[in-house]
């Protein structure tokens, strides 16, 4: 079996593009490109001109400059012509854009969840992955979009796709993964502090591996080193985005600042003073309750952040609490 | 001009109207109580030249956050607010106000051979609205800590934590209402400019003979006074859902975010084409002075400036094509966005024509439009990759945005509004500049300026989204050459700041018109006497503004000194050659 961490990258579609690895995504690339020369030559006609102009009729003693006359059939060649290549570039841009829109028959749905900062993907089956989407080579996707709290934008550069996850809506992308190999998920509407961590990956497994993956949804796939209740923990911690709001490692910090959620590490068996009411001993229901349901107890001086809540599975859940105990 | 009236006099007794504006009267209570268009406009001026400097030095520090992966110099929070000062700064304080409200102040009445604009008590009025406007918006900003981005898109600004939200603290509603505030000072301006074009023109100055700067400001004027009010409908909308607890854009009240980005762009993209047409007048108004030639095409150049005003209108929803608009109406948007470029097009292609047989000097104002010419074509061409649907849902909210509509802000109005300053400098201050710091200023900005921001749309293309503190290492190499380009940028404005303030304290004395150029501003003394015109010497026309084959010698040359070209000028007749000027 192919390891997500195993893939190959592939290769950029050009020194402006990213890797085309959907089936929408080469057409986008030859309208890029055909916009892109034409601009390029618009330019440089413009600028070549314009200096050569210059420089042929800098200010000379003796020469006036012409007065200027009227022009009328330049002045409607250079209106009509303009407005016949805008014609050909609406078409083609509108022709492109409504074919990658529209979703092929049977195709598989993945419910796309973003959230402050994190992005959740929940499968057919009902399983839930945090911060890793995985697809099939060849299987056509409709993903169906939504956000629990503010405006949000699922972007990926190597499908050539976004669309904003709004509060209140459902929105949809449809595509065909068609090579294997390793994408990016950005959010790409802004949405507060962490939202240049609030990213995913996506990965794009052969139909053999596929189907290996979709057995161990849920589960850990790791070594048995790497299932260990903590190790595993560790890796959930960071795949759901939990280091977005309480630092790596739950320490608290990022990059050396205070980062929006409290210090995890280490709190484990002690007393932690609440927004309201009395001190509250960080034990194990008060973690798995602090999961679930963020919002039940708050600690001092947070109650102006909020977390979303998480729906993970027991052993999930137990991985994470081993892996905050362990944490000093 | 050629026929110069003897009108008598007004019967002013107490001031002298034959002395410069800036010596009429004195003390600091004269200006600020002064109803000189003039005296305004220099206030106009002063105060978005300080928005500049405060929004340049926001966008220094946010380049200088990225030249590192993760923290450089401020964490995350401050970061997102430095971003979200900078964009409503040079927005509202700097762009909307600097030509308009400054240059045009000062040079509309001029060149439409006025003693003043026609409401001069609102004129004043609106620089103070301005003024508080500002100082309240900033107020706001750094007092709420508002880190939303110029959009203030909602639910993130309308959802204050502190009342259950998800958001930033409450950001909206006083943001809006800034906003609202220095839109009414652009409303009453328009109205006031609007209303001086119509009724006071000098004799013989008939529609055909205005400049295109005047007809720039005439079409930016008109957006602004219909396109403002819908700013007090938001607000009012955002007051109504947060104090009676209507749902308009909460989603927790059933009400649809995406609403307010329809009514935000529907006035934020008409104030875009109040931000660059008066940008193409300047640009128009430089290539005729020196190219000493009518700009080619006229009436297609001050017709397009009106379709831009009448198009910007119609294309707001080309900033939701991701957003979750139906196919049908993003096609229509698009198609309608793509019309834009016949105007741009066609001032663009009617410039480059004016060139054609001219009389071409490359004083460092020419400098300026010419580059102008050149960033606005690649400005204006990169939003045409953003109008074509399928690449647009690949570039939107990626660096090539902000690339492009840089290269528009930037490239098309910053240029204008130098270019302009430079341009006008020896009338608004009667003082010479020192030319050749001029050039090596303007080369820092033109260099930096390129550096910096074409970097950005390879950054976009290749998948960067905007307004992120952090980004990934494959992005690093270009975000470090687009921030040494913003220092070399900076490096080149703070050159022209120590050129322009040492102009002011030891510059030559400008002469009347030291760009021998046709238009009416230069028939009078730099800097103009309080009525702009001496007495007795209220302009009657004969000619259009730039028919350079019909002005005398005396209107063109008299005190005419070419720093570049002494006695090299083409059009100076040889008896006129080493005549003593006045």
């Amino acid at each position: 079996m192919i390891l997500a961490t195993e893939l190959e990258p592939v290769a950029p579609s050009s020194w402006q593009l990213p890797p085309a690895m959907s089936d929408g995504a080469p057409a986008v690339d030859s309208t890029y490109n055909f916009i892109f020369w034409f601009s390029v030559a618009f330019t440089v006609v413009i600028t070549v001109l314009m200096l050569y102009f210059v420089v042929k009729y800098k200010r000379r003693p003796g020469v006036k400059s012409e007065p200027t006359g009227h022009f009328n059939r330049l002045e409607m060649f250079w209106t009509i012509t303009p407005t016949i290549f805008i014609g050909v570039l609406f078409h083609v841009g509108y022709g492109t854009y409504i074919k990658n829109a529209t979703a092929a028959e049977g195709a598989t749905e993945i419910r796309v969840r973003a959230k402050k900062w994190s992005w959740e993907f929940e499968y057919p089956s009902g399983d839930r992955a945090p911060g890793e989407l995985t697809l099939e080579v060849g299987r056509p996707y409709k993903m169906i979009i939504s956000s629990e709290d503010v405006l949000h934008s699922f972007f990926i550069p190597e499908f050539r796709l976004k669309r904003d996850a709004v509060p209140g809506q459902y929105s949809f992308i449809a595509f065909t993964p068609t090579v294997p190999g390793k994408a990016q998920v950005f959010c790409a509407e802004y949405c507060g502090t962490s939202h240049s961590g609030m990213l995913a990956t996506v990965n794009i497994l052969p139909h053999k591996e596929y189907e290996e993956f979709v057995k161990t949804l849920g589960k850990c796939t790791g070594t048995p080193e790497e299932c260990k209740p903590e190790k595993w923990g560790e890796t959930l911690f960071t795949k759901n985005a939990c280091t977005t709001c309480h630092g790596p490692g739950g320490t608290g910090l990022i990059a050396g600042s205070k980062s929006p959620g409290p210090k995890l590490a280490g709190i484990y068996n002690t007393m932690q003073p609440m927004s309201t009411g009395a001190p509250v001993m960080a034990d194990e229901n008060y973690i798995r309750e602090s999961i679930l349901r963020p919002n039940a107890k708050i600690v001092q001086g947070y109650t102006t952040v909020q977390m979303p809540a998480f729906v993970m599975k027991d052993d999930q859940l137990d991985a994470i609490i081993a892996y905050l105990k362990s944490l000093k | 001009m050629a026929a110069i009236t003897s009108t008598p006099a007004g019967h002013h007794d107490a001031i002298d109207e034959s002395v410069s504006y800036l010596k009429t009267t004195k003390g600091l209570m004269s200006w600020l109580t002064t109803l000189d268009h003039k005296r305004i406009g220099v206030m106009y001026l002063i105060s978005v030249t300080i928005a500049f400097a405060l929004g340049g030095t926001f966008a220094l520090l946010v380049r200088a956050e990225l030249f590192t992966k993760g923290k450089t110099l401020m964490d995350a929070d401050t970061y997102n607010r430095m971003f979200s000062l900078h964009g409503v700064v040079m927005v509202f304080l700097f762009i909307i106000p600097s030509i308009p409200a400054a240059m045009g102040n000062i040079i509309l009445p001029i060149q439409l051979g006025a003693k003043d604009v026609a409401f001069p008590r609102l004129n004043l009025l609106s620089l103070y609205i301005y003024a508080f406007g500002a100082c309240f918006g900033i107020y706001s900003m750094i007092n709420g800590g508002v880190d939303t981005g110029w959009t203030f898109y909602t639910p993130y600004s309308s959802s204050d934590p502190a009342h259950g939200g998800v958001g930033s603290p409450s950001a909206v509603i006083p943001m809006t209402l800034a906003a609202f505030i220095m839109g009414f000072s652009s409303i009453l301006t328009g109205v006031n400019f609007i209303a001086t074009v119509h009724k006071m023109r000098a004799p013989g100055l008939t529609w055909r003979r205005l400049t295109l700067f005047t007809w720039s400001l005439y079409a930016t004027s008109i957006i602004q006074v219909l396109a403002t009010p819908v700013l007090a409908i938001t607000l009012l909308l955002l007051t109504m859902e947060r104090f009676l607890g209507l749902g308009i854009f909460d989603p927790r009240l059933g009400g649809d975010p995406v609403l307010f980005q329809h009514f935000f762009w529907f006035y934020s993209h008409p104030a875009v084409y109040i931000m660059i047409v008066p940008g193409m007048g300047v640009v128009s108004e430089l290539i005729a002075t020196f190219s000493r030639r009518e700009p080619v095409g006229y009436m297609a150049i001050a017709a397009s400036s009106l379709g831009l005003a009448l198009l910007g209108f119609l294309v707001w929803g080309h900033h939701l094509f991701v957003a979750g608009m139906s196919e049908y109406a993003t096609m229509v948007f698009s198609a309608l966005t793509f019309l834009v470029a016949i105007p741009s097009g066609v001032k663009i292609f009617n410039w480059v024509a004016t060139l054609y047989k001219g009389s071409i000097s490359l004083q460092s104002p020419m400098l300026w439009a010419l580059s102008f010419l050149f960033l606005f074509t690649i400005g204006g061409l990169t939003g045409l990759f953003l109008g074509m649907l399928a690449v647009d849902v690949h570039l939107h909210d990626t660096y090539f945005v902000v690339a492009h509509f840089h290269y528009v802000m930037v490239g098309g109005t910053v240029m204008g509004f130098v270019g302009g300053l430079h341009y006008w400098w020896p009338k608004f201050t009667g003082k010479m500049y020192d030319e050749s710091w001029a050039r090596v200023g303007w080369f820092f900005v033109f260099i930096g300026f390129n550096v910096t921001f074409l970097t950005q749309f390879v950054l976009g293309s290749r998948g960067m989204p905007r307004r992120y503190y952090d980004y990934l290492p494959q992005f690093q190499e270009l975000h470090q050459i687009s921030t040494i380009g913003s220092w070399i940028l900076g490096f080149g404005f703070l050159i022209l700041l120590v050129m322009f303030s040492r102009s002011l304290i030891g510059g030559k004395a400008a002469p009347r018109n030291p760009w021998g150029s046709a238009a009416l501003e230069w028939m009078t003394p730099s800097p103009p006497p309080i009525y702009n015109f001496l007495p007795g010497k209220e302009p009657i026309l004969t000619r259009g503004q730039y028919d350079y084959h019909l002005a005398t010698d005396d209107e063109l040359y008299e005190g005419y000194d070419d720093p570049m070209f002494p006695g090299r000028d083409g059009n100076k007749p040889k008896s006129t050659e080493g005549k003593a000027h006045a």
